[in-house]
């Protein structure tokens, strides 16, 4: 390519290409050189801007004001009747840290993000290892696997919803065969959160494990035999080779199990309504609550902006720290 | 240094079998090519080698001991595979000592074998580098590499060179011949191109379609090809194969008046490699068809009666296309086979030859 790009083309750029080339136009050619390539250069971008224009409306009109207005309103008082939004500085700042119910919800959170992404991320590639196998009945693990996720989120809530009934959901149904007392799984403080991450596990895992099964999918088999042939085990290849090839993935599956939890409401508004005692509460149900329940949508924006630098903080960490230790191909 | 072999070994994919009845063995210390076109079976053939694949049926041995049913690991071989096989995570030198920290070599064994590989290889300056990095080249040493640090008597490759351009194809011919030499292993090597075959082998296993067509050394396949395949598949441009047909108690070129053989011989089909085809002044009428100017040599097509012959001749031919020119086949040249089967009929050269020359002039001149 190089040679010939140099040999037959004379290195004239893009006005080369946008003028007439025969010798009487030459002249004129040249005068109108340095006009032309600027409305040349104009005319592209405006090309490029009127392109993109739809979808930046879009942006903006949904996301970007929106996110600047919270911020925003996160530093006026909430306007009621006949008073209109003041500026009150840290005021909302200063009320959320001496909310103990924010911290509960807070708490509650990392409680649940801790327990839920490790968990679902361990089962994931787990069930992707095994569905990845030469099985048999594999093709039915796959869909087996992958059912959750497809089921809409209201509908998942209320299946389990009736797993979890006293007496005669079908967790205390199988408890009963080995004499544990019927128990109201989702009522008691005690168990309320843990019955929520099950179903998040349940739900998430299915889902993750079809990247980590792409993923897997990537990796030539005869990598595996040239190991094989080392006399390596399956584990020692799954620690030395798979795992780290699947760190991509593991990365992206973490930040979007990380956003995942830090956004589930569906499931509280159908199962728990943050109950018993705001022991179920989360982040942004608890956000969902102030702004329109309590209509206090100044206090409801300032959380919003905890939890948005929340999740920023997180990405951004995970990214910076974790990009240095992976293998991209 | 082992010795490798083979007994009556099937392998079958649901019911086709793609190696069929294979039997052969190699010299210790020698270097085996299975050769043969895509989808013979070369591949299938050297997994069960290596137990990469389980047999269907049949024995095989490594240095005498009965390997058919021992893990891969167990076989004491290395392999290279037509992909590479490294891993892209791991740099050359970890990729190269894979196999060493699995085994759990010590630590200074372990750096004296890499810095006698990377020497041997000329890798010293790529051993922190990770295969993404590395050209096509490159990647084939670090695999080389793998292969040989683990010390094994035997080494499997798999088309480890159709991956390069011709140019480095050529070099790494010679350096991976010159490599087994020295480190007498036990080479099998497959390849579908039979000049790499040709210029590597001490023995070539050619197979088709799950069997073995032919196994001889280099020269032997070249010179007394069993099969009109193996006669075909050696040698380019290849062998010319001819029909002929009996006319007037005599064996003639199908549809012509150019004579072979003095005495009818039914079914009977002739091979001469186009560069033992001379054009002279006297000889078999032929007519030009195509030229090919190749720089040290030209192929020339003619047809001969209904058949098409090819000459190779040294130089720039001066024929045009049409011309009238005529041929001689010399009858020492010459390699018959059977129409039906394909097999080679030695008997008929040996009647052939004393007669073939007088009979020949007569008829001609
Ligand atoms: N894993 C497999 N499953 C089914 N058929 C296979 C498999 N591997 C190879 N084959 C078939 O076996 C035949 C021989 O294949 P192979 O040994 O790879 O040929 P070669 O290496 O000579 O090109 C082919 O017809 C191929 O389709
Ligand atoms: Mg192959």
């Amino acid at each position: 390519m190089g040679v010939e790009g140099d040999l037959f083309h004379e290195p004239s750029g893009e006005v080369g290409r946008l003028l007439p080339r025969s010798a009487g136009d030459a002249v004129a050619a040249a005068s109108r050189r340095s006009n032309v390539v600027m409305s040349a250069r104009w005319a592209t971008n405006v090309n490029g801007w009127l392109l993109l224009l739809p979808s930046a409306v879009l942006l903006v009109t949904f996301t970007h004001y929106p996110a600047v207005a919270t911020f925003i309103g996160s530093f006026f008082s909430t306007p009621k009747g006949a008073r209109p939004a003041v500026f009150v500085g840290l005021d909302n700042y200063q009320a959320m840290i001496e909310d103990p119910i924010f911290w509960q919800a807070l708490h509650n959170n990392i409680i649940y993000a801790v327990s839920t992404i490790p968990l679902t991320i361990v089962l994931a590639l787990f069930m992707a290892v095994a569905v990845n196998a030469k099985l048999v009945g594999r093709s039915f693990m796959r869909l087996a696997f992958f059912t959750p996720t497809v089921l809409p989120m209201i509908a998942v809530a209320n299946i389990w919803l009736f797993f979890y009934s006293p007496g005669y959901g079908l967790v205390d149904q199988v408890f009963s065969v080995f004499g544990v007392p019927a128990h109201n799984w989702l009522g008691d403080e005690h168990t309320a959160l843990a019955c929520l991450i099950v179903v998040a596990v349940w739900k998430d895992a299915g889902f993750f494990m079809i990247f980590y099964l792409a993923a897997l999918q990537q990796i030539s088999p005869n990598l595996s035999e040239a190991a094989a042939l080392e006399g390596a085990s399956r584990w020692y290849f799954f620690r030395r080779v798979t795992f780290p090839l699947l760190m991509p993935t593991t990365l992206f599956v973490l930040i979007n199990a990380i956003i995942n939890s830090f956004r589930l409401i569906d499931h509280i508004v159908v199962m728990t309504r943050g109950g018993p005692n705001n022991t179920t509460a989360l982040l942004l149900y608890y956000i969902y609550e102030v702004g329109f329940k309590f209509w206090d949508t100044a206090f409801a924006a300032t959380l919003t902006v905890v939890l948005l630098v929340l999740l920023a903080a997180m990405a951004l960490g995970q990214f910076i720290f974790l990009d240095r230790r992976i293998h991209y191909q | 240094m082992s010795q490798i072999a083979l007994q009556n070994v099937s392998k079958l994919w649901d019911s086709t079998a793609a190696v069929d009845g294979v039997s052969f063995e190699t010299d210790p210390g020698s270097f085996l090519v299975l050769l043969g076109p895509s989808g013979c079976g070369k591949s299938t053939t050297l997994r069960l080698i290596a137990g990469l694949e389980q047999v269907s049926s049949g024995r095989i041995y490594i240095g005498g001991e009965d390997v058919t049913d021992l893990a891969p690991a167990k076989r004491r071989i290395a392999m290279v595979f037509q992909s590479y096989a490294l891993f892209p995570h791991l740099t050359v030198s970890e990729n190269i000592l894979f196999g060493l920290r699995v085994r759990k070599t010590p630590a200074s064994e372990r750096s004296r074998r890499l810095d006698h590989v990377a020497s041997l290889l000329g890798l010293g300056a790529l051993l922190g580098r990770k295969p993404s990095q590395l050209s096509g080249g490159q990647q084939q040493r670090v695999a080389l590499g793998r292969a040989i640090i683990a010390e094994t008597p035997v080494c499997l490759m798999d088309e480890p060179l159709s991956n390069l351009d011709a140019q480095l194809r050529a070099e790494m011919r010679r350096e991976i011949r010159a490599l087994q030499q020295k480190l007498g292993v036990t080479m099998v090597y497959v390849t579908h191109d039979q000049s790499e075959a040709m210029s590597m082998a001490d023995k070539v296993i050619l197979m088709r379609e799950g069997k073995v067509e032919q196994a001889a050394v280099p020269d032997r396949l070249y010179a007394q090809p069993a099969t009109v395949f193996a006669a075909r598949f050696i040698g380019t441009p290849p062998m010319n194969i001819i029909t002929l047909e009996v006319a007037g108690g005599t064996t003639i070129i199908a549809n012509s008046e150019a004579p072979i053989l003095p005495t009818p011989i039914d079914a009977l089909l002739l091979g001469i490699r186009p560069e033992d085809v001379i054009i002279a002044e006297k000889g078999i009428s032929a007519r030009v068809i195509n030229i090919e100017y190749l720089g040290a040599d030209t192929v020339v097509t003619c047809v001969v009666g209904s058949q098409f012959v090819t000459a190779r001749v040294a130089g720039k031919a001066a024929l045009t296309p049409g011309e009238s020119i005529h041929l001689v086949l010399p009858p020492e040249k010459l390699h018959f086979f059977d129409a039906a089967n394909g097999r080679r009929r030695d008997e008929v050269s040996a009647i052939a030859t004393p007669d073939t020359t007088n009979f020949v002039q007569k008829v001609l001149v």
